[in-house]
């Protein structure tokens, strides 16, 4: 058992293919973690604005990309935009997907962040004469995502496991590099090797999450 | 100083400890208590009242002493603690109704899961307790549409539905606003007068002049000093007795 | 044809579309079968483990809280891969079908199993008090008293994470699961024509924005009672 799953000589064989994994899911994550922040935050700062016209566009935006698959949404980018003569690459689509379908989620919890913080907040800084968008980025935006901090940094767990779907358009991250090293060995060790780096580089985050989580239904009980 | 076995005591409670880690709780109390007696426990909180009453029941575990209640020893462990606890009613200050279920509803869920009754003969015995306690309109309301006095009445029926021999009251009327008191009060004192045997634990030391036989100080885990509401309230014998007595009559 | 044309006739060729709308037709069942036997046994599991695990027993509990641990870390997708790929090395050969079942099916095992926990130890303990001292027993007090308190608690939080995982019934394609996916690729591939694709999309919408909307509503309905 031991020999097939977990083969100290396929280890030695494949260390080095699976690390160069490890380093581009890191990358990865570096860029669109940032990227789908980036779009909740745009997503929530135009919501904020409480004019029916802006929400419901808004709300329809981000459940559409909810609704959505990532992995559909990325191999229409990756093999259906081609048809169109627009061809963009593994790396780009996986960052546009990223960008609206995690974008859509941080959008949806940073909503809910903000209007969680009283809006006697925003007048009283309205009142001291900030603007709206300084309003929003130094009095509403702190206070919103101390309040759903537990729900981004779930989110956040999620958007890096979901680069493991780079594999699907050979993006040469840990599954993929996992998945060409068994197919050179012959052996399902490489993926076993993968797996239990993700569990090693995610496991702080998952114990942290289920702490905070605890919390958060106690406090609503 | 010792209780005198009383014959015919329907709680006796014998050298009960209690630690909690390293906090000593309870330091070797003795509670008796007789048929139709009302025995009224009063001290500074963190003295031992509250959590003396659960170890009746045993919803916390002594460390050890005895407990015998209705001839029915507690801390066997041949004992079935879940039928035995049907003999005595509990009371809590914070009500502790179930909130998804009406009043009818929390009043004969252990009659159905416990005492084995139909669901016919619990509600009608159900109904005929919410009646006891004044709230014969009030049995379809969930707990969510009742004042915290009417919700105290129907924990008061949740008890009694089941007919124990004793009932334990632990500070029943300090989490209500003042004007909700007599209500909760009026039923107790009905109580009595049916002849139930009770401890209560509680504040409310006008009701303890009118209502109990006798009187238990205790404090630091120990019963200080206990006599009639008399004795105790106006010739109370023990330097820390007379401190608590002066303190909560200054209020 | 002009650029729009050119358009229309790649993403919404209707000579396409109406030639393998029976095919995405099959995928949206075989997806609609795959997510209900996720969701059911899923939340069962889920529900079986937070039971178990509050009956408090040491060690039990540490294995539950590990194994939950282990499928929130991993991707769903590195499960079904080394499911797929990698137990047929010692003669187990699910099918993608299976596969793709059993790693969602653990995954959401695993986050459901989280959030009933948080909602049975988020009752009061008064409850437990109240409903012991009238004589229930510890599984009557779970089962009557507890469980229906907390259940309802977690009804928005697993709704919406019920969704998210029932979604990934779409990494099936991976390993060749005739699902809604499956089914648009290969007919792209078929008709070098991306139209099903398209249709895949709408297939999509069609099953999950409902849902997606009812997690919403759930959750301010169930905001504005608190």
């Amino acid at each position: 058992m031991l020999q097939t799953f977990f083969n100290l000589e396929i280890v030695g064989a494949a260390w080095r293919i699976i690390l160069a994994g490890l380093g581009n899911t890191v990358l990865l994550s570096l860029v669109v973690v940032p990227l789908g922040l980036l779009g909740g935050l745009a997503l929530a700062t135009l919501a904020s604005v409480r004019n029916p016209w802006v929400r419901w566009p808004l709300m329809a935006w981000v459940d559409f990309f909810r609704a959505f698959p990532p992995l559909v949404l990325l191999i229409f980018l990756f093999a259906g935009l081609p048809f169109a003569g627009v061809e963009l690459g593994g790396f780009a689509c996986v960052c546009i997907a990223f960008f609206l379908n995690t974008g859509a989620y941080y959008g949806e919890i940073l909503r809910a962040g903000v209007e969680s913080v009283p809006t006697g907040q925003s007048e009283a800084a309205r009142s001291t004469g900030l603007g709206r968008l300084q309003t929003m980025l130094f009095v509403v935006l702190p206070q919103a995502v101390r309040n759903v901090l537990p729900d981004l940094l779930s989110n956040t767990l999620e958007v890096v496991k979901l680069t493991s779907l780079g594999s699907v358009v050979a993006m040469p991250e840990l599954l993929f590099q996992a998945r060409q090293a068994q197919s050179l060995t012959y052996n399902p060790t490489p993926i076993v090797l993968a797996a239990a780096i993700y569990f090693l580089m995610l496991w702080p985050l998952v114990r942290l999450l289920s702490r905070l989580e605890n919390r958060a239904l106690a406090g609503r009980g | 100083m010792a209780a005198k076995p009383i014959a015919g005591s329907i709680v006796q409670a014998r050298g009960i400890h209690k630690h909690f880690g390293a906090l000593h709780v309870l330091k070797g109390v003795d509670l008796l208590l007789a048929e139709r007696e009302l025995v009224f426990v009063i001290g500074p909180s963190g003295s031992g009242k509250s959590t003396l009453l659960r170890c009746l029941n045993r919803l916390e575990e002594p460390s050890s002493g005895s407990v015998m209640v209705d001839g029915v020893d507690m801390l066997d462990a041949r004992t079935d603690i879940n039928h035995a606890r049907q003999r005595i009613g509990m009371v809590f200050q914070s009500f502790n109704l179930y909130p998804h279920m009406t009043a009818l509803g929390n009043v004969t869920l252990a009659l159905r899961k416990v005492a084995g009754k139909t669901r016919n003969e619990a509600d009608t015995l159900g109904h005929a307790a919410l009646a006891r306690v004044g709230l014969a309109d009030r049995a379809g309301h969930t707990p969510g549409q009742l004042s915290g006095g009417q919700q105290q009445r129907v924990a008061i029926a949740r008890a009694i539905a089941l007919e124990p021999r004793v009932m334990l009251f632990d500070e029943p009327t300090s989490s209500l606003d003042p004007e909700l008191v007599g209500s909760v009060l009026g039923v107790m004192r009905d109580l009595r007068e049916s002849g139930m045997a009770m401890i209560v634990v509680s504040h409310e030391m006008g009701f303890a002049r009118n209502a109990a036989d006798r009187v238990v100080f205790m404090d630091e885990g120990a019963i200080v000093e206990e006599g009639t509401p008399a004795e105790i309230f106006e010739r109370p014998v023990q330097e820390r007795t007379r401190a608590f007595i002066g303190q909560i009559q200054r209020h | 044809m002009n650029s729009w044309e050119r358009f229309v006739d790649a993403f919404f060729n209707v000579k396409v579309m109406a030639k393998y709308l029976p095919d995405i037709a099959y995928g949206m069942l075989v997806t609609v079968e795959l997510a209900a036997l996720v969701i059911a046994a899923g939340l069962v599991t889920g529900l079986a483990l937070a039971l178990v695990r509050s009956l408090g027993f040491r060690p039990l509990n540490l294995l539950i809280i590990f194994v939950v641990d282990l499928f929130r870390a991993l991707p769903p997708l590195v499960i079904i891969v080394f499911i797929y790929f990698g137990l047929p090395a010692v003669d187990i050969a699910p099918s993608g079908f299976v596969s793709t079942w059993l790693s969602l099916t653990l995954v959401l095992m695993a986050f459901s199993e989280e959030i009933y926990w948080a909602g049975i130890t988020s009752i009061a303990k008064g409850q437990w008090e109240a409903a012991r001292s009238t004589g229930l027993s510890y599984g009557q007090t779970l089962m009557h008293v507890v469980l229906p308190q907390a259940l309802r608690l977690t009804i928005p939080p697993l709704t919406n994470r019920t969704i998210a995982i029932t979604k990934g019934t779409a990494l099936g394609t991976v390993v060749a699961v005739s699902e809604i996916l499956g089914m648009a690729s290969s007919a792209v591939s078929n008709s070098y024509n991306p139209s099903p694709l398209t249709m895949g999309a709408i297939a999509y919408l069609i099953l999950f924005f409902p849902m997606v909307i009812f997690g919403r509503w759930l959750e301010t309905k169930m905001a504005w009672k608190r």
